[in-house]
């Protein structure tokens, strides 16, 4: 009942993308699906879905079945038929002519129309609203890694240029001892290590310049300067200083997150107003009691803004300090020598393994800001 | 003989700022008794803020002697002897009503069970029982008021200073809450420093009304009251009422020039 309402925006965006659905599965049976002769109809990895897609478009069109079972039965005619599609690809690759490509088309509008109704779904509890908010972007993604899947193959892109979702896939569960060890070491030992020195330091540093005019002239310039240093230039140097190993890579990630945290702290520590400072004079407040009563939590926003930018930053910084001198292990070390071997699968097996660690890094110092600044306009709720 | 809390004696306050000196207070001569509700009435600019900040020890005179509860007002802050409310409630966001009135409790270092005692008591006497576990912007304006009010008494001073502490909130609120707040100082028998730029407020809650004047700020007049010290807002209908509030505003017009 409640999925009725989806279409009550000025474009009917459900009927559009069934319209465009029927018009892409009309225009594959009129065209040559691959080259050499072969047509939807002789082609029964493309017969299925084609007849799934047609059946699902008309039925959009027609508004039959415009409830939950028929949007659950709509995304298991996307999977079904994309799987369909996919082996099609593999069985003639770099064949793909109109017909294939109308098809795909027809597939991405279905999936679009899918998400779009899945959007739409009011649920009230909670718990359940929550795992359809987490699979809408979950299912985004598949849709987009589905699509990068149909054209690298139906084209025949180059394993060199860009590999198949498939291949890297393959690369990932076959060199799991590989990938861990250049975890362990790029992430847990140079990043983690050096995150929580550069951010911790830097959080000390900032009490200490707030407390000091004479810190805060002489500080935070030279801060400044270090952090507009190059990395490219300091890695090198941070390497013949610290050696090969991971402190070398730590050192060149404390550089990149301290000036983001003391900056931050720093103007966190003065986000206080004049009538919050007075109140705590009023009371005969200590230094520390205010620090700790009013202006840190006051500074928790602003901290955990450089503690996320600082996450994502750490990153970057050990796997591009890894180009200059490594023992042979570690991501930025298996990046660039699988680059020069032409084994761009391994390549994207390590940023996919980096996007993830970055992603779930970002997330969870996300999610303790959440708990920690729940005051703070921006997060209440 | 009732005791003195504040006594100023020719105090002067200058600020100097890039336009050259301000001269915020200028010969203050000003006696306030155990007990009273003084009022600090008069346009922006006068001085009546300044005036209540240097007994609180926030900003320091230039010249002049000022003594409070017998000693300097540095002393007496650290004493912790008064209660200071803001013209904004200023609660701490991150703390639950319950905790921003035990703020100045935990500062004090006050016992667990003490500071308990405190915030239930307090919260009572504002009509604030039962919000313990809200924060502060779950509140209203009027709400967040008497939680900040709360906060003052929880130090149990004898001396509350209060710097337009209703100026942001409707009149219909601030009819209410200048009805509990002068029950509250019947209950108490504390003393009262209110700064305020609305007279029917200031003759309705005072027992002495201190009107002041800027450029320089200094006191144009100082009116006792006669009103009954247990009042209500029908007060306001009678003919002395009236009198004293036509004596404030004579007071008001006559030290502002309209010239500059």
């Amino acid at each position: 009942m409640s999925s009725m309402t989806a279409s009550r925006s000025r474009f009917d965006t459900a009927a559009i993308l069934a319209g465009l659905v029927i018009v892409c599965v009309g225009l594959s049976l009129a065209t040559m699906a691959f080259a050499g002769d072969r047509y939807v109809f002789n082609t029964p990895n493309l017969g299925i879905p084609f007849g799934f897609l047609a059946i699902l478009g008309v039925r959009y069109s027609l508004g039959f079945a415009h409830n939950r079972a028929g949007d659950i039965a709509l995304g298991v005619v996307c999977a079904v038929s994309g799987w369909f599609l996919i082996r099609a690809a593999h069985q003639f690759a770099g064949d793909a002519a109109f017909g294939f490509w109308a098809l795909v088309c027809a597939l991405w509008f279905s999936f679009w129309l899918f998400v779009d109704r899945l959007a739409a779904w009011r649920l009230s509890d909670p718990s359940a609203a929550r795992v359809v908010n987490l699979l809408i972007p979950l299912l985004f993604g598949a849709t987009l890694l589905l699509l990068w899947e149909l054209i690298v193959t139906g084209a025949g892109v180059p394993k060199v240029l860009l590999p198949a979702p498939s291949e890297i896939w393959v690369r990932l569960v076959g060199s799991v001892p590989t990938l861990w060890a250049d975890f362990q070491q790029t992430f847990v030992k140079a990043v983690l290590i050096g995150y929580a020195v550069g951010c911790g330091s830097a959080f000390i540093t900032a009490i200490l310049v707030d407390r000091s005019p004479f810190l805060r002239r002489g500080l935070l310039p030279i801060g400044n300067f270090v952090s507009a240093l190059p990395i490219i230039g300091v890695a090198p140097i941070m390497v013949m200083w610290f050696g090969f190993d991971w402190p070398s890579k730590a050192a060149v990630v404390i550089i990149m997150t301290f000036f983001p945290m003391l900056v931050n702290t720093v103007s966190g520590l003065a986000a206080s107003d004049a009538m919050q400072r007075d109140l705590m004079r009023t009371y005969a407040s200590s230094y520390w009691q205010t620090l700790f009563k009013l202006r840190l939590p006051m500074a928790m926003p602003f901290i955990f803004n450089a503690l996320k930018i600082n996450s994502t930053l750490a990153l970057i910084g050990a796997i591009v300090a890894e180009f200059f001198g490594t023992p042979i292990v570690g991501m930025g070390f298996r990046i660039s020598t699988e680059v020069g071997r032409m084994n761009v699968d391994m390549v994207w097996a390590e940023i996919a393994v980096a996007a993830l660690a970055g992603s779930l890094f970002y997330g969870l110092v996300a999610m303790i800001e959440r708990a920690v600044t729940f005051w703070h306009p921006s997060m209440r709720r | 003989m009732t005791r003195t809390v504040v006594e100023a004696k020719k105090l002067s306050l200058t600020f100097q700022t890039n336009d050259g000196p301000v001269h915020a207070l200028s010969n203050i001569d000003l006696t306030i008794n155990q007990g009273d509700f003084v009022s600090f009435i008069g346009p922006s600019g006068c001085g009546k803020t300044t005036l209540l900040r240097v007994i609180a020890d926030l900003e320091q005179p230039t010249d002049g002697s000022i003594t409070v509860n017998d000693v300097s007002p540095h002393e007496a802050r650290l004493n912790r002897s008064y209660g200071y409310v803001f013209q904004a409630a200023a609660l701490y966001p991150w703390r639950t009503i319950a905790k921003n009135v035990a703020l100045p409790l935990e500062i004090m270092g006050l016992s667990r069970e003490e500071q308990e005692a405190r915030i239930s008591r307090n919260l009572e006497l504002v009509n604030l029982g039962g919000f313990e576990k809200k924060y502060p912007w779950q509140l209203s304006g009027g709400m967040q008021q008497r939680a900040s009010i709360a906060r003052a008494l929880a130090v149990e001073p004898d001396l509350l200073l209060m710097d337009e502490p209703f100026g942001a909130l409707d009149e219909i609120v601030r009819d209410h809450l200048n009805e509990q707040l002068l029950q509250l100082w019947a209950k108490t028998n504390k003393t009262v420093v209110f700064v305020t730029h609305s007279i029917p407020e200031a003759v309705f809650l005072s027992t002495k009304i201190v009107v002041l004047c800027p450029r320089p700020g200094r006191i144009y007049d100082v009116i006792e009251s006669n009103l009954p010290r247990d009042r209500s807002l029908d007060v306001r209908e009678t003919p002395e009422f009236l009198k004293i509030a036509h004596r404030v505003r004579e007071g008001l017009k006559a030290g502002h020039s309209y010239e500059d």
